[in-house]
């Protein structure tokens, strides 16, 4: 795997996967398999339950905050001290059996649910986003590497330009120039038109590989269409490769939501996103540091566990291969 | 000349190269009949492989040809890609040269037998996979209603190339081309697969165009025998006229290059 030359890093980079080098050199890690040896690493366990509560959460976040009592857009002026400029009443940023978390200063609102809701919002705009660049990644660097001639050209331009850009900007630019209108699918939309190239290149040059290889010629010659050697003969080949690639691309891309969230283009409030708590709580740091910690634990623990997962999955899937 | 099964006439292959065309077959022609086989022998780089490729339409892009190329007189140069598609595999099979690769590791031989069976016959998957259970009894690989369930890297080098040339026979093509079938394979086996070959080709009837740059082989499986030189057909006729009195002077460097093939001949 070949990395281009020196490039400024943005948020949306995906880390530079080191795939086993020969794709479709063995036969295929089953499914069953990958979840076994993942069952038996206690670190990717851990990770895998702690993903899981979080997952539950966004899902049925409405549930949880019915029991927890407090929704995440009602105030609770009882819970914080007016007098003080709206510091949230009692030790710890207000945590107690009425607010698990605590609440928000100045405003009362319950941190839990905000947590909660804001988990369904970095859920779902990681994972759109990570189909979307799944597909567009898997389709144009199938393309490119098949047909190869003026196709690739073209969409290697295309990757090169997107890959240059100074995607983080243009974002901030346009996502701030554009009216409101639906944010989530506006995110999903512009994190996956710089993020596609990432996972196209690896398809592409794994592509290439693999039309060489001898059994994609025997298929030929024995008379299928140009769409089954790419879909049949091809694309289950890569399946490790684009295992490990979208898997190590989500964390990249709740980071990156975060990070729109934190600079103000990304959910346009009253919506609760982590990164948007974080970016609020920048100025009660000194008063109440809670308000700062929990969205930044939550961040910081999903992005871990699904950078710690992905990594066990490559190592599963490369011993796969290997053998 | 009507009555062969598959006729070749002035066959000439020009591929686009860096440095403007270059013809790499040229004006090849040779006829194969029905139950007969045809050596093609020359030099690495001689054309052979692109010979074959060109009588089913699966040379490089920009590759132009002329001539003729006839199965049961239907013409087959020239042909749009979707006829030239139900001909692969159907009536026309080719085996390549390393077994190793020629198999995708990410399905069961079974699978990749039935796909090739159902993709011109169509039918159920049960009657594909009787096809294939068969097919692979018929290349005598031990236990094959087990084993077509195993994956390619199961099999040894000489079974995957018996797999491949059960894949290849599963639609009694009536032309198999074998390009270098046994070349990655050690002495013994390529033995066994010459054996195998020559006998399925007396069930059934295949003709074979075998193509190779061992003289030893073609003497032992071949009636007929081309011989090309830089995409020059330099030598064409019966395998004991070319090897008892080769006219050409390529064709005895060849020959003196096997000293085990005079022996042969001398008998
Ligand atoms: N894609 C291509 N573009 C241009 N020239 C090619 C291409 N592929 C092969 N050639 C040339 O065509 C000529 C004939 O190649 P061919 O593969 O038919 O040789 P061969 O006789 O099968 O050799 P071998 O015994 O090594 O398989 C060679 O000179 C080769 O350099
Ligand atoms: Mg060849």
């Amino acid at each position: 795997m070949t990395v281009a030359g020196p490039r400024t890093p943005t948020l949306l980079e995906v880390e530079e996967v080191g795939l086993a080098g020969d794709p479709g050199g063995g036969p295929p890690t089953s499914t069953g398999r990958i979840l076994g040896k993942l069952a038996r690493d206690k670190a990717a366990l851990l990770c895998l339950v702690f993903l899981l509560i979080v997952v539950l959460m966004a899902v049925f976040a409405p549930l949880i905050t019915k029991l927890s009592g407090w929704g995440p857009d009602e105030f609770d002026s009882g819970a914080i001290n007016s007098d003080l400029g709206g510091v949230p009443h009692g030790s710890l940023g207000g945590i107690s059996g009425e607010h698990w978390f605590g609440v928000e200063p100045q405003n009362g609102r319950d941190l839990f649910a905000r947590i909660v809701y804001g988990a369904r919002v970095s859920i779902t705009i990681a994972l759109s986003a990570t189909v979307l660049t799944g597909i567009l990644g898997v389709v144009f660097g199938l393309l490119a590497g098949f047909y190869r001639g003026w196709v690739d050209q073209a969409i290697s331009r295309v990757m090169d330009f997107l890959m240059a850009f100074p995607a983080l900007i243009f974002m901030i630019a346009i996502l701030s120039s554009l009216p409101a209108g639906n944010r989530p699918v506006l995110l999903v939309v512009v994190i996956s038109a710089f993020g596609w190239p990432y996972l196209a290149r690896v398809i592409r040059g794994q592509t290439m590989t693999l039309a060489n290889r001898e059994f994609v010629e025997a298929a030929r010659a024995s008379g299928a269409k140009n769409v089954a050697l790419v879909f049949r003969e091809i694309l289950p080949n890569l399946r490790g490769s684009i295992i490990v690639m979208t898997t190590l691309s989500v964390p990249g891309y709740i980071g990156t939501e975060a990070g729109l969230s934190f600079l103000g283009v990304g959910v346009t409030p009253p919506t609760a996103s982590w990164g948007q708590m974080i970016s609020s709580s920048v100025s009660w740091y000194s008063v109440d540091p809670m308000f700062f910690a929990i969205p930044g634990t939550f961040l910081f623990l999903t992005v871990l566990s699904l950078t710690v997962l992905g990594d066990k999955i490559r190592s599963v899937i490369d011993a796969g291969e290997a053998t | 000349m009507t009555d062969e099964l598959f006729v070749v006439e002035d066959l000439t292959v020009t591929l686009p190269t860096s440095r403007g065309p270059v013809d790499v077959v040229k004006d090849v022609s040779f006829t194969v009949g029905r139950d007969d086989t045809l050596g093609i022998v020359g030099e690495s780089g001689s054309g052979k492989s692109m010979t074959a490729l060109a009588v089913l339409g699966l040379l490089p892009p920009g590759a132009r040809t002329s001539g003729s190329v006839r199965l049961d007189g239907r013409e087959l140069l020239g042909q749009s890609e979707g006829e030239l598609r139900s001909v692969r595999g159907n009536a026309i099979s080719m085996v390549f040269q390393d077994p190793l690769s020629s198999l995708n590791p990410y399905y069961t031989v079974g699978l990749q037998i039935e796909e090739g069976y159902r993709a011109h016959r169509g039918g159920s998957k049960r009657a594909a996979r009787q096809v294939a259970i068969e097919a692979m009894e018929r290349v005598r690989i031990p236990d094959a209603a087990r084993r077509v369930d195993d994956y390619p890297h199961q099999f040894s080098g000489g079974q995957r190339q018996r797999i491949m040339i059960a894949m290849a026979l599963c639609c009694s093509p009536s032309l198999l081309i074998a390009d270098e079938p046994t070349t990655a394979l050690d002495v013994t086996v390529q033995a066994q697969i010459l054996e195998l070959l020559a006998e399925l080709q007396t069930q059934t009837g295949t003709g074979l165009i075998f193509i190779t740059h061992d003289l030893a082989v073609i003497s032992s499986i071949a009636r007929r025998v081309l011989v090309m030189c830089a995409g020059d057909p330099v030598e064409y006729g019966t395998a004991e006229q070319v090897f008892s009195d080769p006219r050409h002077e390529y064709t005895r460097t060849l020959l003196d290059a096997v000293p085990r093939i005079d022996d042969e001949v001398m008998l």
